[in-house]
């Protein structure tokens, strides 16, 4: 992200300020069975009955129903110095399932989105390859298809909650996360296809955009799961996620996953892009930084009940959430009311993916108690989702990336849901 | 590292006339599983290739100091940038920074937390200005890293920075870098995962709504 550091010491002024405005919690109003018109209720003949409704191709390309309208992605303004360079959030609080709808899928851009004819389109091959190529799109919808679901999470997802409770909401804590399916080749075709040299170790993945954004990525990562995707959920991509092409570097930070791509360079060693050393790095305690921290460790959040999705009565509740691991499946998630003291284990629902978001449920009675529910995610290769002290007493306070921690939501007596920091 | 690369492509157009040479690459050609893409031409890979690595391979021609610098950096760079590197409302410092990566306000700027000059002229060159991408020249280009890397204290004002040295200019922070990612961390000391009475802190100690930094829902 482009302004962290600026961005958190305005957070760090903000809890040094203490108890501001209170009462200013985010309103997030959707029509509940409380606003319904009794005319269209029973034993009433609802209003829609009787006409006729809209034909086929009212709506070429479907859109959601104009009731859903407060579904959509939001930034946080002040986070970023523009609009071309930030970021925006997936409302996870409104969705089911784990597949994330391409229009929902929140954007992260380094220099804008730019609108690219796939006529246009060329990737570029280079460096220790027996044959540099160019590739049209025609080209890459002729290699070999792949099609598999992953999480793509921006490495600075929660960043702003390393040192408190800073943003009321689910979609701003955790949003920074989408599920997909992906269709297009695998890296280890075009590989063989350029005839990588034994002595090529690094890629150098380029984008066509005006940030020119480029990382380098491990020759191993790259033939193990690696490809280029030309579609997402059965479509082309969307402009805003790198039509006509991106990068899929599964179960790593989002960074990498580069977008407009144009060029993959093989080489002998890591180029330092300033993405990969000026930022995505993570400082430590004692002055010194970890680089190359791809891979994202297992996180869950609940997605109702959330800042975003007060409960609306007492009695019988379905808890939601959601929960991934850049390590492989996700075996358990675990949920407490109580803070952490204890947990209890939720249903997950499958298909369970490989580094894909995985919906969890668990069914709870409210009596209209205060409740403080966290959730914990357990991956395939037993790494467990630690607390904001547990990280911190790794490493610091400086750190902005990779908090995967477990956050707490505040229930109310009222059903209102509140972000809030233990300790 | 188009240098090296059109050497290389350069001696192979040169000899693709003899015939041992023809044969192995109809040789290569036959090895390709799918047949698919063409033949990227010098031309086309030197456009496009523009990366500069730490060992200064890709480094185009050119040369750079801080006193030529300070009239481009004030043209292309400091509305943004501020005169100084300080930054303008929220956009990234360039400048200073010195010693303060280890307080609990560590500032990250070009001199304090870059540990490569070649980033500097990667990063410009393909990203910079905001808006303008891939429009400095590459002495301008050199020209400002010169004038940053002067106004962080790294070299003297006269000093030209240019493609034979942009990959051997120490920066301060240089071994401030640690690789292999040591992760997985914060595991469990026990291994256990706990599952009743577990010793964890349950006071609140804040609340997002009293920050008060959420925006407001516009519907």
């Amino acid at each position: 992200m482009e302004k962290e550091n600026k961005s958190l010491s305005i957070s760090r002024r903000s809890l040094l300020g203490g108890a501001a405005a209170l009462g200013t919690a985010t309103a997030f109003k959707t029509a509940g069975a409380a606003d319904a018109n009794p005319d269209n209720l029973p034993p009433n003949v609802p209003e829609w009955t009787p006409y006729l409704g809209a034909g086929v191709d009212a709506n070429p390309y479907g859109m959601p129903s104009e009731h859903e309208a407060h579904v959509v992605r939001r930034n946080v303004e002040w986070l970023t110095a523009s609009t071309e360079s930030s970021v925006n959030f997936t409302p996870l609080h409104e969705l089911d399932g784990f597949v994330t709808p391409n229009g929902l899928c929140f954007e992260r851009h380094h220099g804008g989105v730019p609108d690219i004819n796939p006529a246009d389109y060329r990737l570029m091959i280079n460096g220790l390859v027996d044959r540099e190529l160019i590739f049209t799109l025609d080209d890459l919808r002729r290699f070999p298809q792949t099609n598999r679901f992953y999480f793509l999470e921006c490495a600075a997802n929660g960043g702003m909650e390393w040192k408190g409770a800073q943003l009321n909401g689910c979609q701003f804590t955790f949003g920074m996360v989408h599920n997909v399916q992906y269709s297009g080749v695998r890296l280890s075709d075009i590989c063989r296809e350029v005839g990588v040299k034994p002595s090529a170790k690094w890629v150098l993945a380029e984008g066509s955009d005006s940030a020119g954004m480029n990382r380098s990525i491990p020759m191993e990562k790259i033939l193990d799961d690696c490809m280029i995707a030309y579609a997402m959920n059965g479509e082309a991509l969307r402009a805003e996620q790198g039509y006509p092409a991106r990068l899929v570097v599964p179960g790593w930070e989002g960074n990498m996953w580069v977008k407009w791509i144009r060029r993959l360079e093989f080489g002998d060693m890591p180029y330092m892009a300033r993405e990969e050393t000026s930022k995505y790095t993570d400082l430590m305690e004692d002055g010194k930084a970890r680089m190359f921290t791809w891979v994202m460790d297992a996180k869950s959040v609940v997605t109702s009940p959330s800042p975003e999705k007060s409960i609306l009565g007492k009695g019988t509740q379905l808890l939601k959430g959601l929960a991934w691991s850049g390590r492989g499946k996700i075996t358990r998630v675990d949920v407490s009311f109580d803070g952490g003291r204890n947990w209890q284990t939720a249903e997950l629902h499958g298909p369970v993916l490989d580094k894909s978001l995985t919906r969890f449920t668990l069914p709870f009675n409210w009596s209209g108690e205060e409740m403080l529910i966290q959730s914990r995610a357990i991956d395939e290769t037993g790494y467990v989702q630690p607390t904001i002290q547990q990280l911190q007493a790794e490493r610091g306070l400086n750190s902005i990336y990779h908090n995967n921690s477990i956050a707490t939501w505040m229930v109310n007596k009222d059903g209102s849901v509140d972000n809030v920091r233990l300790g | 590292m188009s240098g090296l690369a059109n050497i290389m492509k350069g001696g192979l157009a040169a000899l693709v006339i003899s015939a041992p040479l023809f044969a192995a690459s109809f040789a290569q050609a036959e090895q390709r599983p799918f047949g698919l893409g063409q033949i990227a031409t010098i031309d086309e890979v030197a456009g496009w290739d523009i990366d500069v690595r730490p060992d200064g391979l890709g480094a185009p021609k050119g040369t750079g100091n801080a006193v030529d610098g300070e009239e481009v950096y004030a043209e292309r760079c400091a509305a943004c940038h501020g005169d100084f590197g300080e930054a303008v409302d929220n956009w990234p410092i360039l400048v200073g920074g010195a010693g303060t990566l280890k307080s609990d306000d560590p500032v990250k700027t070009t001199g304090s937390y870059w540990p490569y000059s070649s980033t500097l002229y990667d990063y410009i060159y393909r990203a910079m200005p905001f808006g303008e991408a891939q429009s400095l020249t590459h002495d301008e280009t050199y020209q400002i890293v010169a004038y940053l890397l002067y106004m962080n204290d790294i070299i003297d004002d006269d000093f030209e920075v240019s493609q034979d040295n942009i990959g051997t200019i120490v920066m301060p922070n240089r071994d401030g870098f640690m690789f292999p990612d040591p992760r997985p961390d914060a595991q469990p000391v026990s291994g256990m995962v706990c599952m009743k009475d577990c010793d964890v802190p349950t006071q609140i100690i804040g609340k997002a709504r009293d920050i008060d930094v959420t925006p407001e829902d516009e519907s």
